[in-house]
């Protein structure tokens, strides 16, 4: 729609012209500052270092106040991420401040996927806006606004380079959300080595491609305060809750048996410079670039996976609703093929299961009759041998019953001759 | 400085000369010989340090030998560390005090726990000490037995990082894959970071998830009962402070007028001597000073036999394993025959048994007709 009119524009001449007197548009700011004012604002931030690097502390003490958190543990199996929501008040300005805290991260000795998780969250909540932007009725003024504004990605401080991790995970989420790096547990560097460790890991981001947050510059106001903090990047803070003695004074520091670093003192640490950056200055920016930059980003890339485009082939714009009926058409005229095709295949099986069944019946015919054979010709050799061997034994017992009366007669002979001799004697 | 005093204590002092010259017999000077050549001999040490990149290793190994090792080291970038292996490199240095000299050998291994997946990367440590130790014990099982070099690591230091609340799945892994080959010692790296508060934590911290995970780290002889107060006050103070707090320094710095070695911050100065800045006195009296013997009798009786009964275990079963395919048959007795063999020959013993006593019967049948 805004090309057109541009178009339309174009061949009008623009004049500026003079105000006779004070007409009162220059309160436009002050009508648009109360209005946010009365909103409230909502501001999200992201924490992403390992187990103990101290980001709840740290975060506790740019708020100065104590927001509750368990410690966690080392053995998680995943990267969790966990979002606290709060709401602050500071003069009659209200706060809406989302803390997302990693939990589990870099603890696990296979970290191939540990950046997912995180990269999962961001593109959730840019997706729960983008879904609520293309709702029919939609309410964006109430909506509650849960894209991460800031990541501050904590570097352990071992004064060499960047760890493998740490390049591998910035470089998945640099072009997903504003990163600012800052060095934890800086009170273990001394000030040469810190010098030398901001650059070595400066270069190192550079040489991978990896797009850190810049403070803008074109801002007249800021440009200056914003140009010599880009140098300062990244930053190298401590966080502490506790109140030490100092001088007269009580001030958060931590106290060592050497001395004691004080959090709000600059030449001890970058803490101040943070909170400057990050919260008294630019934190509208960080909104609108994550607004402007990664959230269109993002939606561009969703949109086009799903097939809009902007310009068709001949370079005439498209109205989404066009696009809309095309895709819907397309897509119910794919279904119904996909339907015929189901019921095509369906048919085919049927038919393919009951030619198999028939052949089965057929088979299991033939083998009943074979065995039937079988079993039949078998009986038959069975009768045949109890024959034989009937003849057998008869002939056996005929055989017998022979020697038997052979016996018989031979012993009835040798009974009768000592007969004769008694009858010869007696006579 | 007194383990040397002790040590002298010992030699016994004539007190009743006329008593006891007829008694003297004259060995009480043994500790002296020994003394003598031992330091003719000259000792050997081997030492490894690990942990991830950035722990201080080199330079508490610096501040421990009061040398450089480590002149021209080559640090690799984040980019190249995501697919990094871990390697094992030995520096040799000999160094002499007082006529006594040391040959240090520190087993440096760069790399461990620096890839993106860490799985098994303490395997390449652990076939390194097994090496070490086959190739003592094909030394020592051979014919020539006079110049053994002995190059099994007698300590192990690693580093925990004390930016965590306590040991992670990485630590707990790698001391429980070495803790049966080498004497493990713990230490806390960069203490200069905790208060002392936090020390006492972290190290309670660890000393309990040490026991839960079942890690032997290694643990300080027992005093004998005759030493004296001093000694073993000092020994107690050293079982609990473990896992020691280290801080390591390659800088000497300016603090209440002397020259120290330390760190210099903007808030104040920390020094690597001084007993309540951190442990490292400690850890080099128990490493050096006193403990050192102690190390090396640990891993030849302790570590180094239970790796050789192992070995010699390995090797006699697969000799049976082999004996038992590979026989050949008339030569060694029957084998058992198996069932169904068995099952046929009782078979066919039933079937003769039966043929027999029919003929038996057709036989006397065939006597009774004759008869």
């Amino acid at each position: 729609m805004a090309t057109t009119e541009i178009d339309i524009f174009a061949n009008e001449e623009k004049r500026s012209l003079e105000l006779a007197g004070h007409v009162g548009f220059d309160s436009l700011p002050d009508q648009l500052v109360s209005k946010a004012v009365s909103q409230g604002f909502c501001f999200n931030i992201l924490c992403v270092g390992e187990t103990g690097i101290g980001k709840s502390t740290l975060i506790n003490t740019l708020f100065n106040t104590t927001f509750e958190s368990d410690e966690a543990s080392h053995y998680l199996q995943d990267v969790h991420l966990r979002p606290k929501t709060y709401d602050l008040q500071e003069s009659n300005v209200n706060l809406k401040l989302t803390i997302v805290d990693t939990v589990g991260f870099g603890d696990q000795i296979n970290k191939d996927e540990s950046y997912k998780p995180i990269v999962d969250y961001i593109d959730t909540q840019f997706e729960n806006f983008l879904q609520e932007e293309m709702k029919i009725k939609r309410s964006l003024h109430n909506y509650h606004d849960s894209r991460i504004h800031i990541c501050l990605y904590f570097i352990a401080p071992t004064g060499h380079s960047l760890k493998s991790l740490d390049l591998v995970t910035m470089k998945k989420l640099d072009s997903k959300v504003n990163i600012i790096p800052v060095i934890a547990k800086a009170d273990t560097i001394s000030k040469s080595e810190l010098h030398k460790f901001k650059i070595k890991i400066m270069s190192e981001l550079v040489s991978n491609g990896v797009q850190i947050y810049q403070f803008p510059t074109e801002d007249e106001a800021v440009t200056e305060i914003n140009s010599t903090m880009n140098a300062h990047l990244p930053f190298a803070v401590i966080g502490s809750v506790e109140q030490v003695k100092v001088g007269n004074k009580m001030v958060r520091a931590r106290l060592y048996p050497w001395g004691s670093v004080q959090v709000e003192n600059e030449s001890h640490c970058d803490f101040v410079k943070l909170r400057e950056m990050l919260l008294r200055v630019n934190i509208e920016d960080l909104r609108e670039q994550t607004h402007a930059r990664h959230y269109e980003l993002y939606r561009r890339c969703k949109l086009e996976e799903m097939g809009f485009k902007d310009t068709d082939p001949d370079s005439q714009p498209f109205s989404l609703q066009q696009t809309y009926e095309t895709k819907r058409k397309e897509f119910l005229v794919e279904l119904q093929r996909k339907e015929e095709e189901m019921r095509q295949m369906f048919v085919n099986k049927v038919k393919e299961t009951e030619a198999e069944l028939k052949e089965k019946e057929r088979e299991l015919h033939e083998r009943f009759e074979q065995l039937k054979r079988m079993h039949h010709d078998e009986k038959r050799n069975l009768e045949e041998k109890r024959r034989e061997l009937e003849e057998e034994m008869n002939s056996f017992n005929r055989r017998k019953v022979a020697a038997e009366t052979l016996m018989g007669q031979a012993l009835q002979s040798c009974s009768q001759q000592p007969f004769k001799k008694d009858k010869d004697k007696k006579n | 400085m007194t383990s040397s005093l002790r040590y002298k204590s010992r030699i016994p002092i004539k007190t009743d000369e006329s008593i006891e010259e007829k008694q003297y017999v004259g060995f009480a000077t043994l500790p002296n010989q020994v003394h003598r050549k031992s330091v003719k001999k000259g000792f050997d040490f081997t030492l490894m340090v690990a942990g991830e990149s950035g722990m201080g290793k080199s330079t508490l190994v610096n501040s421990l030998f009061l040398t450089d090792l480590y002149k021209d080291r080559k640090l690799l970038n984040a980019e190249e560390r995501i697919n990094q292996t871990v390697e094992i490199i030995k520096h040799t240095v000999d160094i002499e005090e007082k006529g006594v000299k040391l040959k240090l050998t520190i087993v440096d291994t760069p790399g461990f726990g620096d890839a993106v997946n860490n799985n098994q990367c303490w395997k390449p440590i652990t076939d390194y000490i097994d090496q070490q130790f086959e190739q003592y014990f094909r030394d020592e099982s051979g014919l020539n037995r006079k110049n053994i070099q002995d190059n099994r690591v007698h300590c192990c230091l690693y580093f925990i990082p004390p930016f965590g609340h306590g040991l992670r799945p990485v630590d707990v892994e790698f001391m429980r894959a070495l803790h049966e080959k080498v004497n493990v010692v713990p230490l806390i790296a960069k203490a200069d970071c905790l208060t002392p508060n936090e020390i006492k934590k972290l190290k309670d911290r660890i000393r309990e998830e040490i026991e839960k995970f079942g890690i032997k780290v290694y643990q300080f002889p027992e005093c004998d009962s005759d030493e004296d107060e001093e000694f073993k006050q000092m020994d107690k103070e050293l079982k609990e402070c473990t896992p020691f707090a280290v801080i390591g320094s390659n800088t000497v710095v300016e603090a209440r007028g002397q020259r120290v070695r330390g760190r210099l911050y903007p808030w104040g100065i920390v020094e690597v001597e001084n007993q309540s800045h951190c442990d490292f006195v400690k850890l080099r009296n128990m490493l050096i000073r006193s403990h050192m013997h102690d190390l090396k009798d640990v891993t030849c009786d302790v570590h180094y036999e239970n790796y050789r009964a192992q070995c010699i275990q390995e090797m006699t079963s697969k000799l049976a394993q082999d004996n038992r395919m590979e026989s050949p048959i008339p030569i060694l007795p029957l084998s058992t025959p198996d069932a169904e063999t068995e099952k046929l020959i009782k078979m066919k013993d039933e079937e003769l048994k039966r043929m027999q006593e029919m003929l038996n019967k057709m036989q006397q049948q065939m006597h009774e007709k004759d008869q």
